[in-house]
C-alpha cells in the first residue's frame, strides 16, 4: 500500500445557485519518502485536491488514507491530531505577521502543548535546517519572499511531519529564489525522508525535483508516471502542451540566459 | 460672561479665567470617570460580542445562522436609535440597578448600550479582514477554533482593533457631553446649565476646549499605539 492514496475523489462547489465539480474521480498513489509532482493549468483542481487531504475542504466522496489512516473517517478531535502530521506550505506563505519569525515556527508546537523546554531546542533545530538562525528576531514583514518561505516551510516541518503538501510553494518567488527554496525541499527529503506532495504550475519546478508526476485538467488526472516518460513522451493533450511550452523555454533560456 | 453684551475676544479672554477652570475640575473628573468606565465595558462587550459575528458568520469557522441573524439584527436596532433616545430608553434600568434614573452610574448604563453595538461592528469588520490564507495556514496546523481566535485572529488585527476602539471611545466622549442633560454631570452638564441656559460663553468655549483636547488626545494615543504595533511588525 503506498504512504497516500487517493481513489475516485469527487468534489463539487455550490456557487450561486450552480454546481462547479472540479474533482472528477481523483486517482493517485505517492510512495513514502518522493517527491511527487501534481501539475496543470490554473483551475485544474490542484489546490482544492491539496485542501481535500488535511480535510481542509470536505469531499464529497472517495477515499483518502495518509500512512494508513483513513483521513475521511476522523473525528474533528483526530483531525486536529492528523493535520499536525501534514505540513502545508502556501503560495502567500501565510505567516503570522503579529510572531516573529522564531514565534511562527514555534507556533505548532505551541498550540500541541510541547514541552515548553524542548520547544527552543526544536525550533532552532528547524530553523538551522532551512537556514534561517540571524533572522530569528525578526517579523515577517521585513524578510524577503525566500526567506518568507524559509519561514513557512520551518512551521510546516516543525511539528516532524511525515508528508508535506507544497501548494504552489514557489509560484511566487523570482527564478533563482525557487531554485533555492526547490533545493532546500530536495534536501529535507533526503535527510529526513519526508514525503513532499508538490502541487504546481511551474514545469522547471517538477522537472527540477520530482521523481514522478500526474497532470490534472479539468479535475481528473489525465496523465500519471515518470517524469522523464512524460516530458518525453507525454500522451495527454496537456502533458503535451507542457512538455512543448517546456522545451520552447528551455532554448529561449539557453539563447538569453535567464530562468534556471 | 456673554457674547450677547461682550466681543468674541473678551470672551475668550475670559475663558482662560482660574475661576472657571477652578469650577470645572470636579466636571473633568465625572467626565473622565464616564469615559473610563463605559469605555472599559464597551471594550469588553464590543470585542465579546464581535468576535461572536465573526465566528457565527456563515463563511465563519463555526457558522451559526440563525444566531448570527438574531444579533445582527439586534444590534442594528440598537444603532438604530438616536443617542439621546438611548438615554431615556435606559432610565427604567437604570433605576432598575441603581435605584435611580439619574446621575453618573446611570448614564453609564445609556453610553455602554448604545455605544456596544457600534464597538461590535468595527471589531466584527476588523477581524473579518484578516487573511484567509491565515486562517487556513492555522487550520493546516492543527489549531483548534479557540487557538485560531486568540493565538491567530486577534493578535493579527490587534491594530485595527486598537483604531476601532479609538473612534468608540471617542463617540462615548461625545455621548457623555449628551448625558450631562440628564443629570449624569460632567462637562456636558456645565456646557448646557451656564453656556446654554445663561449665556455664560466663557464657561461654555472653556467646555469646548476640554472636549476637543480630550478628543485630540485620544485620537493621538490610538494612533500612537497602532502605529507602534505596525512599525514593530515591519507592516509600515
Amino acid at each position: 500500500m503506498s504512504y497516500l492514496e487517493i481513489k475516485n475523489l469527487y468534489k463539487k462547489y455550490n456557487t450561486h445557485g450552480s454546481e462547479l465539480e472540479v474533482l472528477k474521480g481523483i486517482d493517485l498513489e505517492v510512495e513514502q519518502g518522493e517527491i511527487y509532482g501534481i501539475i496543470g493549468f490554473s483551475g485544474a483542481g490542484k489546490s482544492t485536491l491539496a485542501r481535500c487531504i488535511n480535510r481542509l475542504e470536505t469531499c464529497d466522496s472517495g477515499e483518502i488514507s495518509v500512512g494508513g489512516t483513513d483521513i475521511l473517517a476522523l473525528s474533528k478531535k483526530e483531525l486536529l491530531k492528523e493535520r499536525r502530521k501534514i505540513g502545508m506550505v502556501f503560495q502567500n506563505f501565510n505567516l503570522f505577521d503579529s510572531r516573529t519569525v522564531y514565534k511562527n515556527i514555534a507556533y505548532p508546537l505551541e498550540i500541541s502543548n510541547y514541552p515548553k523546554s524542548q520547544i527552543k531546542d526544536r525550533v532552532l533545530e528547524t530553523a538551522e535546517l532551512v537556514g534561517l538562525t540571524d533572522k530569528l528576531d525578526a517579523y515577517p514583514g521585513g524578510l524577503s519572499g525566500g526567506q518568507k518561505q524559509r519561514v513557512g516551510i520551518a512551521r510546516a516541518l516543525v511539528n516532524k511531519p511525515e508528508l508535506l503538501i507544497s501548494d504552489e510553494a514557489t509560484s511566487a518567488l523570482d527564478p533563482q529564489t525557487t531554485l533555492q527554496i526547490l533545493d532546500l525541499l530536495k534536501e529535507i527529503n533526503k535527510k529526513s525522508g519526508i514525503t513532499i506532495l508538490m502541487i504546481t504550475h511551474e514545469l522547471d519546478a517538477i522537472r527540477y525535483s520530482c521523481d514522478r508526476m500526474a497532470v490534472l485538467e479539468g479535475g481528473k488526472i489525465i496523465e500519471k508516471g515518470s517524469v522523464a516518460g512524460i516530458f518525453n513522451n507525454p500522451k495527454s493533450r496537456t502533458g503535451a502542451l507542457f512538455a512543448k511550452v517546456f522545451s520552447e523555454f528551455q532554448n529561449i533560456s539557453l539563447t538569453e540566459g535567464a530562468g534556471i | 460672561m456673554s457674547l450677547l453684551d461682550s466681543s468674541l475676544w473678551e470672551v475668550i479672554v475670559a475663558s482662560f479665567n482660574p475661576e472657571i477652570w477652578k469650577e470645572l475640575i470636579k466636571p473633568i473628573g465625572e467626565t473622565l470617570y464616564m469615559t473610563a468606565i463605559s469605555s472599559a465595558i464597551v471594550l469588553v462587550f464590543g470585542v465579546i460580542i464581535g468576535i461572536f459575528l465573526t465566528t457565527a458568520n456563515p463563511d465563519g469557522l463555526i457558522p451559526l445562522k440563525v444566531p448570527y441573524v438574531t444579533a445582527g439584527w439586534l444590534i442594528n436596532v440598537l444603532r438604530s436609535l438616536p443617542q439621546m433616545v438611548m438615554i431615556i430608553l435606559m432610565v427604567p434600568v437604570a433605576r432598575l440597578f441603581f435605584g435611580k434614573s439619574y446621575g453618573t452610574n446611570a448614564c453609564i448604563i445609556a453610553i455602554s448600550a448604545s455605544c456596544i453595538p457600534m464597538y461590535a461592528r468595527i471589531v466584527e469588520s476588523s477581524l473579518l479582514e484578516i487573511g484567509k490564507g491565515k486562517i487556513e495556514a492555522a487550520k493546516s496546523i492543527g489549531s483548534t477554533n479557540f487557538q485560531i481566535i486568540t493565538k491567530v485572529i486577534l493578535p493579527e488585527t490587534l491594530p485595527g482593533l486598537i483604531r476601532g476602539f479609538t473612534v468608540a471611545v471617542i463617540s462615548v466622549i461625545s455621548m457623555t457631553a449628551l448625558a450631562g442633560m440628564f443629570g449624569a454631570g460632567g462637562i456636558g452638564d456645565i456646557a448646557v446649565r451656564f453656556g446654554y441656559q445663561r449665556f455664560q460663553h466663557d464657561r461654555l468655549f472653556a467646555c469646548v476646549y476640554i472636549l476637543v483636547i480630550l478628543v485630540q488626545v485620544t485620537q493621538g494615543i490610538g494612533n500612537l499605539i497602532s502605529n507602534k504595533i505596525l512599525k514593530t511588525r515591519n507592516l509600515l
